[in-house]
């Protein structure tokens, strides 16, 4: 520490100053303890956030009600034949269409949230930048293990079988919460770029409905037309619902999980600093 | 242990601002500004809207980089040593910077884990600020229903968490009414009185004569008055008396009066006719006492009396002989 750092300049109950900077380095940097612990604090932030305006869950809790409800009875005839044998291969799919979801309500989110004056008072502490992010993006991922629970919950009662194990299950969430984070990245990136929480929406809705539907989350790639199919096989939505299918009803799992995990690490590793710097100079 | 209290004396310089420039687009926010804060001391930047205020505090605060110049703050360069600098700073805008949907305890409590207090600790200081800015019965509020006044003070108690070394607080009283206004520079007094470094920005020389030991007047991204309060105003003129006779006719008469009793600086007194009043500068208190003695001894009828201070329009008029530039939007950058 610097002379000038340990000028007692003492304000109120006689303490001196300088107790928060014990911890630091000589270059001021963050240690890893302290980063954790200041994604904590913000995560909590999150969570009071929520806990202020229970409606921001609601997405949370009826998108895998309504979703499963729709696509199995409305879809289910006509795609597979009858509803129970469209439940185990849908179900799976829509664990990918979750992540997606949800990860546009983080940007649009986000663009409210990242105008507020806290997050000048955020930008001048001494913490990591990035740690901002990453708390919103680690109560995202609370937030979409909730969706994803409800989601196998409801296809538990509309039949769906597990034909591997739990673990497989377990497995299969994971990756989902996986490609998931990394989406978020993504919208967290738009969010920081656009004006407004509609603009968020509106350009989520654009690139979500073709990444969605133009993938085996819904239907068996076999029985769309060629260019369809070269578009299905290179979207990553389409690895991750096929990983996940796999997963739950046995199958080759290898190739499509690693390249839903390998989408997600170019994703964040692109994405993710990206973002952190465009919060940096957001003024 | 009892920690030394700073002296005023002391001389360190807590902020050195050199030839800063900022510039948006075509306008330059900030033209080459120099100015410094000793330790324990204020400095009231006073400037009108769009003068470059929050641009030089939101460079102090390493929110924006400077595109030339050099400012350092309790000794770290804000370009070089952002991470250092902002252990020392603490910041209050004039838009509350605290989250509206958490209560003022979670507010504070957070920020002190935000800056490695343990849970302990970040609670007790939360509530021992909590107490010193009155804050306590709505501790448990979210922020959005407090008050204007209760939401500055919650943003000054989180400034205050960290025990900066150095504070900005920009604009602090704006938008608020007379008794809150009073309310924040008590608070701000105290900080002071405990030997806190403050960089004050305000667009009202009554804040400025309130709080600060030292003005650095700007205009236009550009310095162009600085020194002790009391220096400047004698530049500018100070406080002036106005009296304003029961009967308009008695004008001259009183200024004759007043003139002729020969009172430290009534030689400066003169009449507005248009107004119907005098006007004497004010040099102590014991001139107004003799004053109104005097015009009570010879019998003259008062219909209005008070004591008025130069406002900002005025200072410019003063030191630029021109008007305050008011136009510029571009200012509030970011707010």
């Amino acid at each position: 520490m610097t002379a000038k750092r340990s000028v007692p300049v003492e304000v109120g109950d006689g303490r001196p100053v300088g107790v928060s900077t014990v911890t630091a380095a000589h270059d001021g940097r963050i240690g890893l303890r302290a980063n954790l612990r200041h994604i904590g604090a913000l995560a909590r932030r999150n969570l009071m956030r929520i806990k202020q305006d229970p409606e921001s869950m609601f997405d949370v809790l009826l998108m895998p009600v309504i979703f499963t409800l729709l696509f199995v009875y409305v879809f289910g005839g006509a795609v597979a034949g009858n509803q129970h044998a469209y439940v185990n291969y849908v179900i799976p799919g829509l664990m990918a269409m979750m992540g997606m979801n949800i990860a546009m309500a983080v940007g649009s989110g986000i663009n409210d949230d990242f105008k507020t004056g806290v997050m000048d008072r955020f930008r001048t502490m001494p913490i990591a930048r990035s740690s901002v992010l990453i708390a919103k993006i680690v109560v995202e991922i609370g937030r979409m293990l909730v969706a994803t629970t409800l989601l196998l919950v409801m296809g538990f009662v509309l039949g769906l079988t597990i034909e591997t194990s739990v673990l497989h299950l377990l497995a299969a969430v994971g990756l989902g919460l996986v490609f998931g984070a990394s989406l978020m990245w993504i919208f967290i990136l738009l969010g920081l770029t656009v004006k407004t929480a509609q603009a968020v929406q509106g350009l989520g809705m654009l690139v979500l409905m073709p990444l969605q539907f133009g993938s085996s989350i819904f239907a068996k790639p076999t029985t769309m037309p060629g260019w369809l199919q070269a578009f299905t096989k290179v979207n990553p939505l389409s690895a991750l619902a096929d990983a996940n299918r796999s997963l739950v009803n046995g199958g080759p799992v290898a190739h499509s999980a690693l390249l839903t995990l390998a989408w997600a690490a170019g994703i964040t590793l692109v994405t993710a600093p990206l973002a952190v710097a465009k919060f940096r100079d957001r003024t | 242990m009892k920690p030394l209290k700073t002296t005023t004396s002391g001389g360190g310089k807590a902020v050195e601002v050199r030839g800063l420039a900022k510039r948006f687009g075509e306008t330059k926010a900030l033209d080459g500004v120099d100015l410094e804060v000793s330790q324990g001391t204020v400095l009231g930047v006073l400037g009108p809207n769009g003068a470059g205020k929050t641009t030089l505090v939101r460079i102090l605060s390493t929110l924006i980089r400077p595109d030339a110049g050099t400012a350092r703050v309790a000794g770290h360069d804000v370009l070089t040593q952002p991470r250092q600098l902002r252990r020392v700073i603490g910041l209050t805008g004039q838009y509350a910077s605290v989250d509206e949907k958490l209560s003022g305890r979670e507010n504070l409590y957070m920020i002190g884990r935000l800056l490695d207090l343990s849970r302990k600790d970040a609670r007790s200081r939360a509530d021992e600020l909590l107490e010193r800015f009155s804050l306590t019965d709505a501790a448990r509020r979210p922020a959005m229903n407090y008050s204007g006044g209760m939401r500055r003070r919650l943003d000054l108690a989180a400034s205050m968490i960290g025990r900066p070394a150095v504070l900005y607080l920009d604009e602090p009283t704006t938008g608020l009414d007379p008794r809150t206004r009073n309310e924040v520079w008590e608070e701000v007094q105290r900080m002071v009185a405990d030997g806190a470094t403050v960089l004050l920005t305000t667009q009202y020389m009554e804040e400025a004569e309130q709080l600060a030991d030292e003005l650095t007047v700007i205009d236009r991204g550009r310095v162009i008055a600085e020194g002790r309060i009391d220096e400047l105003k004698a530049k500018v003129g100070g406080r002036t008396l106005r009296i304003t006779p029961g009967d308009r006719a008695e004008l001259p008469r009183m200024l004759a009066a007043l003139a002729q009793a020969g009172l430290d600086g009534i030689t400066g007194a003169t009449a507005d006719e248009a107004d119907g009043t005098v006007h004497v500068p004010v040099i102590s208190d014991e001139q107004l006492t003799a004053i109104v003695a005097l015009l009570g001894a010879r019998g003259f009828s008062i219909a209005g009396i008070g004591t008025h201070l130069p406002s900002l329009d005025e200072v410019f008029l003063a030191l630029t002989g021109q008007k305050a530039a008011r136009s510029s939007e571009f200012e509030e950058v970011g707010a």
